[in-house]
């Protein structure tokens, strides 16, 4: 499938025949249909619109690759649905069988189209322009007009010196030309305009070479979420990762090992009553090591500024709170000392998080809501009206008796599992407030809040590859869209009077050129070369 | 000039562009509607959307059948559509000063939420309308383009107007003056387009049904309209494929991947698509003429849906709507 424009023979292609021929009988010859059926224009066609079709659903329904929790959420919802549509690929699309099904059949049309028309492309390089058809004043551009005779010439030579200047002219404004004579005159004919199907051509093999990079980029690229909390760093091995994805060539042992230390993360918001609350900055001064006794040096990393290191970037692609929390047990004991990381649920940064404490005896564990800048109505409950920590206060729920750490099953740290735990109390805490537990099973303390920022390092070996693939297809496309392919051809012949009469004429191999320029700049020089 | 003041001046102009405009459709309405003296067609022979393209060397082709010749005499309608467009240039400078004091005030590029973005974009469909007219006689194509600019204003003062805000980190890229820009031309040269496909098929219609008389007798034939239409299209396929390449460099850059099928991105997936269809489609046979048109159209409406829809009602990486 290439975009062609209508080829100058009669259309003995299968891409341009109308109706299409019942499959033969034999296996070879139905092979033979297949594959003509597959490489023809209108099968391409329409697999482009069930590319566009199939690429829908995805931007309706939430993908696994962006927002899992979303589609667990969803399918949860729709219970008879959820799961039919989950089956069939609806929550990841991009990766479903049938969506790849789509784009490789319609890349291997291309391919099926490309090669046979790059062949017939190069021997049309090398041919000369074919003489000029025998009735030109059928062609679209047409003149024809007599030279005034010139005592000087016999009208043969006139006409050699005609074609002569012609040719000439043409070849120096880089036409492809060739020539003939015959018992009445002669004939120049020439072409220009390769460049479009050259262009044409490239465009098709570059969106190929696209598809190999973007698969070669997810066959070898791996990419990792972090968070990390004010003063605090990560290095970038498999286990310091809270998510990290690979390709099925990558080894996840092998990551370069430089490491990263958050020493601050700056961020501001839109005070103005208008679009209060939306962010203005958002900045992250790390101290990086590329790797380990190398030395060290200090960066920023902010939104559209990821840090570049070797083979990987990394990107700054959210915030959140960290309220360090002390916990101490019946005897007074700390048993939980840290910033605990609580996640944003909304743009004002009402956030929640988990504490467990398994070393408390009976075992701690506590839901938090923290709000950076508190609220509370009837409708909405305790939320945070303001995403900066102005007025940070914190709903404590205390849980006692069995974490279910000891059974194996692993555990989000974001989850409380309350199945064995009975809940003790709610309280309202600000910085520096302590809650006495009730029953003598302990306290918390609240002592103060901390950020954090999470980083996504990326490394797509792909990217690079993919962009000259793109740079490429913009400009064969530019090229098949812009230039024009054309031929001209110069015709002389006598009057019955002896006057030489030049015919001029133009075809172009698409239907959007307009050959008039051409036809007179040929026409200056045929009236000029005979003078 | 204090901000607020700059503010005020940069809606007055909207507002007093908005009301320009309103003239110059009123214009380009009588330049259609007016009945001039109308002569006898010529030939009626064009049945078939496509200029026929001479084949060489098939021979035995049938001489191409000349178009059928406009032969209607209508001083009146020439007036009005002169002034529509004259009224047209008025409106679009002023709605390009109203747009830069908007940039001015904010003291960035003014496409920083869905009003300013709407802004813009009538910038571009009247753009690209009007500097495409200064080469061709487009009075007929005036109605639709003013009434396509004038409901984007419109949308854009009443439904999505915001007070300038500095803009999120994410948008603080040079990126943006380009992905944005780029994309922004497409979205006029897409109207534009559309807009010429839309005349095509109602004039490709009263052809086929040797029917050409009243206002459709004023537009160009139909394969002109077709031939129109293909070549802005061609404009504004690269221009597209240039923007969604830039947009992919930037979101390398601000989110770690150059593509992550976010809804924004699927519909200019979508949406080019489509146009590549229409390409394909005008050099395949059986799918020239109205089948192409409507393809010219379905590719606007997928702009839309992601211009409008992608930013109001889908949760994306691209909701900087701020409305």
């Amino acid at each position: 499938m290439v975009m062609s424009s209508p080829p100058l023979s009669p259309p003995a292609d299968p891409q341009t025949s109308v109706t299409p021929t019942p499959p033969p009988l034999g296996a070879g010859g139905f092979l033979r249909w297949m594959w003509r059926q597959l490489t023809s224009m209108r099968t391409a066609l329409i697999l482009l619109f069930c590319l566009a079709i199939a690429a829908i659903p995805g931007s309706v329904l939430p993908q696994r690759g962006t927002d899992p929790v979303l589609v667990q959420e969803w399918i949860d919802n729709a219970p008879t649905w959820g799961p039919v549509l989950d089956r069939l690929g609806f929550f990841d699309v991009y990766a479903a069988p049938w969506f790849a099904a789509i784009y490789l059949l319609l890349f291997i049309s291309v391919i099926g189209c490309v090669l046979p028309r790059t062949m017939h492309h190069i021997r049309a390089l090398r041919t000369n322009p074919p003489p000029a058809p025998r009735r030109l004043e059928r062609l679209a551009e047409y003149r024809r007009f007599e030279l005034s005779t010139d005592s000087d010439l016999s009208t043969a030579g006139q006409s050699t010196v005609t074609l002569d200047a012609v040719a000439s002219d043409l070849k120096s404004r880089r036409w492809r030309v060739s020539r003939g004579d015959n018992e009445h005159g002669g004939w120049v004919a020439a072409e220009k305009g390769y460049s479009r199907e050259t262009g044409n051509l490239l465009f098709h093999a570059a969106l190929i070479f696209l598809l190999l990079a973007i698969s070669y980029g997810a066959i070898f690229g791996w990419r990792g979420n972090v968070i990390v909390r004010e003063g605090g760093g990560f290095s970038n091995t498999l286990t310091q990762y809270d998510a990290w994805g690979g390709g099925r060539l990558v080894s996840g042992d092998a990551l370069d090992p430089f490491s990263i230390t958050l020493t601050d993360f700056k961020v501001e918001f839109e005070r103005d009553e208008s679009q209060r609350g939306s962010p203005l900055l958002f900045e992250a001064d790390v101290i990086v090591q590329p790797a380990p006794g190398e030395e060290e040096f200090t960066d920023v990393i902010r939104v559209n500024e990821p840090l570049s290191l070797d083979g990987a970037k990394v990107f700054l692609v959210g915030h959140g709170y960290a309220p360090r929390m002390i916990v101490r047990d019946a005897e007074g004991r700390a048993v939980y000392d840290d910033a605990s990381i609580v996640l944003p649920q909304d743009g004002n940064q009402t956030s929640i998080g988990v504490i467990k404490a398994p070393d408390a005896l009976p075992q701690l564990g506590f839901q938090s809501l923290f709000l950076p800048t508190a609220a509370v109505d009837n409708v909405r409950g305790p939320h945070s009206v303001f995403p900066d920590a102005d007025d940070p206060a914190m709903f404590v729920s205390a849980w006692i008796g069995d974490l279910g750490l000891d059974n194996g099953v692993p555990q989000s740290v974001y989850r409380l599992d309350t199945e064995t735990m009975t809940q003790i109390g709610l309280e309202a805490m600000r910085p520096g407030d302590v809650w006495d537990l009730p029953d003598g099973v302990g306290s918390i303390e609240f002592v103060d809040v901390q950020r954090w920022a999470s980083f996504q390092i990326a490394h797509d070996p792909g990217k690079e590859p993919a962009l000259i693939a793109a740079g490429v297809a913009l400009v064969g496309l530019m090229l098949s869209l812009f230039v024009k392919r054309r031929r001209v051809w110069v015709r002389t012949s006598q009057t019955d009077s002896g006057a030489t009469v030049v015919e001029i004429a133009a075809l172009a191999r698409h239907d959007e050129a307009d050959l008039a320029d051409d036809v007179n700049a040929v026409q200056a020089t045929a009236e000029g070369g005979a003078r | 000039m204090t901000s607020a003041s700059l503010a005020e001046w940069s809606n007055a102009a909207v507002y007093a562009s908005m009301v320009v405009l309103t003239l110059s459709m009123v214009a380009f309405a009588v330049n259609f509607s007016a009945r001039g003296t109308r002569g006898t067609q010529r030939s009626a022979t064009v049945t078939t959307a496509m200029p026929i393209a001479v084949a060489v060397g098939a021979g035995g082709n049938e001489p191409v059948a000349s178009p059928v010749a406009e032969v209607i005499d209508d001083p009146r309608g020439r007036r009005a559509g002169n002034i529509g467009l004259a009224l047209a240039w008025l409106a679009f400078g002023l709605l390009l000063l109203g747009t830069t004091l908007r940039g001015v005030w904010a003291g960035r590029v003014p496409w920083g939420n869905m009003y300013e973005y709407s802004l813009s974009s009538a910038v571009a469909i009247l753009g690209v309308y009007l500097i495409w007219s200064t080469r061709r006689d487009l009075r007929f194509l005036g109605l639709l383009v003013t009434g396509a600019t004038l409901l984007t204003l419109g949308l854009a003062v009443t439904v999505l107007y915001t007070e300038a805000a500095q803009l999120v980190p994410a948008l603080k890229s040079w990126w943006l003056i380009i992905h944005v820009s780029a994309a922004a031309v497409c979205g006029g040269a897409f109207t534009v387009a559309a807009a010429m496909a839309g005349l095509y098929l109602w004039r490709e219609r009263a052809e086929r049904k040797n029917s050409v008389t009243g206002s459709v007798a004023k537009l160009p034939t139909a394969s002109k309209l077709d031939m129109m239409t293909y070549r802005i299209l061609a404009f504004a396929f690269p221009l597209w494929t240039f923007a969604v390449i830039a947009g992919a460099i930037w979101a390398e850059n601000a989110w770690g991947r150059y593509w992550g099928w976010d809804p924004k991105e699927t519909w200019a997936f979508i949406t080019w698509v489509i146009y590549a269809g229409y390409l394909h489609a005008r050099a395949t046979a059986g799918w020239r003429g109205r089948r192409a048109a409507y393809i010219a159209l379905l590719g606007w409406v997928s702009f839309l849906i992601n211009y409008f829809g992608v930013n109001l009602f889908v949760n994306s990486l691209h909701s900087y709507a701020g409305v």
